[in-house]
């Protein structure tokens, strides 16, 4: 059949730019990370870093909001520390389940200005787990971070900002887990 | 080749349904595309009347904001997939193969399958209107998280017919390309095609590239919402954002999809009743695939207020302004055919004429929505339902309603009410700009668009808007009575239909017998 050779042709682009589609998917992440364009800080634990530059201090601060109905209360202990690049920071959070039933918390953590968001390196972070609550529990969480030394000159202050999301629904639809049996196994 | 069309045409047409449901026949299909898009545009526009009656006072009287956001959901779905694109296929079918002097489509069978699944979309679609808790509600463009954690079981309706819309249409689009690439009659050079078929060849090489983006933006939209996955959803680590950018990454090309098919039909009409030939061919088949190709590097201008950085906000505002360029061209190569020409203003060219001013007011507001501090202001306001509407209503739609009357008696034999068109010229032409003009002025006084009820101070512009709806709305039903009365019968027409008109569809007779060209023609 003279028309099966394009007709294939044809039918391959169709299928390539459906995979395209979900090619843009990392394609995104790829761009964001090495544009930091859209302020995602890793998710994942930093090493120490090795220098510290004592001349320099960032300010950093911190801010927290519940997305939706999300029954969440994080207050950081300090609303904004000075750091000098390189330094280790501890910040406490006390986070609090303001329901009376079990819920799991996931922060998102996000960092304005979004270039800084690479610069930003977490040793410890509630963030990297998702956190089961009791219903009324108040907890308190430590954030271990650093401030890269590398950190572009113009940037003197950056905010971390972290959405608190109820994934309690989500992580029971998709795992099947119990939640009583989720916060048993964090109070053991 | 030619003796596989001479067997077809042996067996004879089986009449009554057999013949439309087993049709490969491309004139058969393209009849059925018609029909259904028309069936479709009226659907869409009742809906746009409850919207509209709702609009008329503020407050809410009529419907319920679920409602109201089903509406205003499915008219968008419905006249983007069901009407203006459905209409093009129907005439790619009717006109192409006449045109480049082919006996058919290159692909009849698949041809049928791809008209056939599309009333079975749209059946689903509307059917989920009924389901309890209503059909999809979150906006054409079923941003996430509304279309996900916001919507209810029926969005996998939603998702299913988009499957199937978008099956339909690159299979539509694959036939064009095949037919077109493989199927030109002996002396057709690619600079001497019709424009119609070069819009149509660069659409669907656009269709074929953005339908299945469409596809897994659905597809994801699904999966996010039954199976856990999360694509769109911060707290699984996605990101609602990149909705926008997938989704708008088909979506911009899809306006452009809905309108160069149409820049292609007024490069028709326009050298006919101008009595000259098209002024730039050359520039006009550039400037299309320029136009095209652009398409995809400004996707993000709906996406100013998302918090883009400055750099990427210049760069979606400056390749914005330059798609103007070549649009701009081809409004100045439609003015220059007909400056000097011999013009006479049958109703095709009226509706051409219309769509050449009024697709350009479009253009401009295009432009002011281009500008990124104004967009800030401007979006999501009734200023870009008027820019959108006038590009699509007055553009797209216009186009269809001048190439139907152009190939009408072409199809039928016979010449249509002439009166009875241009009273459906005029009428549609005034209450068109009552129903969408006022819409720049509301909207640039900040009134929101997808909202039941506004603020008093827009109560008297929305009264004048809703008329000019009902106004526009009714006088389509003067349409349908045209295209009624000329199947039935009428001053039977020439092969020529229009003395000026050029092109192979016009050496054959009127109505164009069941088989043309089934020994191609030579072209000089
Ligand atoms: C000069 C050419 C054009 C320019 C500069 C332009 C620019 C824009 C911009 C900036 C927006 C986003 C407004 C906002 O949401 O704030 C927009 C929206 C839109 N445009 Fe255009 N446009 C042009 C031509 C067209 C054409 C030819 C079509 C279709 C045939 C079209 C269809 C649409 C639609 C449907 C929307 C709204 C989508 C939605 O949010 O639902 N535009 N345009
Ligand atoms: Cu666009």
């Amino acid at each position: 059949m003279q028309h099966g050779r394009l007709l294939r042709k044809l039918l391959l682009l169709t299928l390539g730019m459906f995979a395209f589609a979900f090619a843009l998917v990392p394609l995104y992440d790829v761009f964001c990370d090495v544009t930091g364009l859209n302020g995602k800080p890793s998710m994942k634990v930093a090493e120490q870093s090795e220098a510290i530059i004592d001349s320099r201090q960032v300010e950093v601060s911190f801010t927290t909001h519940s997305q939706g109905h999300a029954p969440f209360k994080v207050d950081a202990a300090q609303h904004f520390v000075s750091v000098q690049p390189g330094k280790l920071t501890d910040v406490k959070f006390i986070a609090k389940n303001i329901s009376d039933s079990d819920r799991i918390l996931q922060a998102i953590p996000s960092v304005s200005p979004g270039k800084a968001a690479k610069y930003l390196h977490k040793m410890a972070c509630f963030c990297f787990d998702q956190q089961p609550m009791k219903g009324k529990e108040e907890v308190e969480f430590v954030l271990r971070f650093y401030v890269d030394t590398e950190l572009p000159d113009d940037v003197e202050e950056l905010t971390l900002s972290y959405t608190l999301f109820d994934i309690t629904e989500r992580v029971s639809q998709t795992q099947n887990v119990q939640l009583g049996q989720l916060v048993a196994l964090k109070e053991f | 080749m030619s003796a596989i069309v001479e067997e077809h045409s042996n067996h004879g047409t089986p009449k009554g349904l057999q013949r439309w449901l087993f049709t490969t026949n491309h004139k058969d299909i393209g009849t059925l595309y018609l029909l259904f898009s028309l069936t479709m545009f009226l659907i869409g526009g009742a809906m746009a009347m409850v919207i509209r009656a709702e609009l008329f006072q503020p407050g809410l009287q009529l419907v319920d904001p679920h409602f109201f956001n089903q509406m205003t959901t499915v008219h968008g779905l419905i006249m983007v997939f069901g009407a203006v694109m459905p209409a093009f296929t129907g005439l790619a079918n009717w006109m192409i193969p006449m045109m480049i002097g082919a006996p058919d489509m290159a692909l009849p069978r698949m041809n049928n399958w791809s008209f056939w699944i599309l009333p079975f979309a749209f059946a689903i679609l509307l059917m989920s209107l009924f389901l309890e808790g209503g059909g999809p509600a979150f906006g054409w463009t079923f941003y996430a998280p509304l279309s996900t954690t916001y919507s209810n079981d029926n969005t996998a309706f939603f998702v299913f017919s988009v499957h199937i819309m978008g099956i339909s249409s690159i299979m539509g689009a694959i036939n064009v390309i095949v037919t077109i690439v493989n199927l030109r009659a002996p002396g057709m050079t690619w600079m001497k095609l019709p424009l119609f078929v070069w819009t149509w060849l660069i659409t669907a090489f656009l269709l074929i590239a953005v339908m299945p983006v469409l596809a897994g933006a659905v597809t994801m939209v699904l999966t996010d919402k039954f199976f856990g996955t999360s694509f769109f959803d911060a707290a699984g680590g996605g990101d609602p954002v990149m909705f926008q950018h997938i989704f708008w990454f088909f979506g911009h090309p899809e306006v452009y999809i809905m309108i160069l098919p149409a820049f292609g039909i007024i490069s028709t009409i326009v050298p006919t009743f101008s009595r000259k030939k098209l002024f730039g061919y050359a520039s006009m088949v550039y400037a299309t695939a320029s136009i095209a190709l652009l398409s995809f590097v400004v996707w993000a201008h709906h996406m100013f207020t998302t918090g883009m950085p400055l750099a990427g906000e210049l760069f979606f505002m400056y390749a914005t302004m330059l798609i103007s360029v070549p649009t701009g061209v081809k409004v100045f190569n439609w003015v220059a055919t007909m400056w000097r020409g011999a013009i006479s203003f049958e109703v095709p060219m009226l509706f051409s004429i219309a769509f050449i001013v009024l697709f350009t007011i479009g253009g401009f507001s295009g432009l002011m929505l281009a500008i990124t501090p104004a967009d800030f202001q401007y979006h999501d306001t009734y200023f870009v339902v008027a820019h959108f509407h006038y590009v699509l209503v007055t553009g797209a739609v216009f186009s269809i309603m001048a190439a139907a009357y152009y190939w009408l008696p072409k199809w039928t034999g016979n010449m249509f009410d002439i009166k009875l068109a241009k009273l459906h010229f005029w009428l549609s032409l005034v209450s068109v700009n009552v129903l969408f003009f006022p819409m720049h002025f509301v909207g640039l006084a900040g009134m929101p668009r997808r909202i039941p009820d506004y603020a008093l101070q827009f109560a008297d512009f929305n009264a004048i808007i809703s008329i000019g709806g009902f106004a526009f709305g009714l006088s389509q039903l003067l349409f349908v009575a045209v295209v009624y009365k000329c199947a039935k019968g009428g001053e039977q027409v020439p092969g020529k239909v229009w003395d000026g008109a050029e092109g192979l569809e016009w050496e054959v007779p009127s109505p164009a017998p069941y088989h043309t060209f089934s020994t191609p023609p030579e072209v000089k």
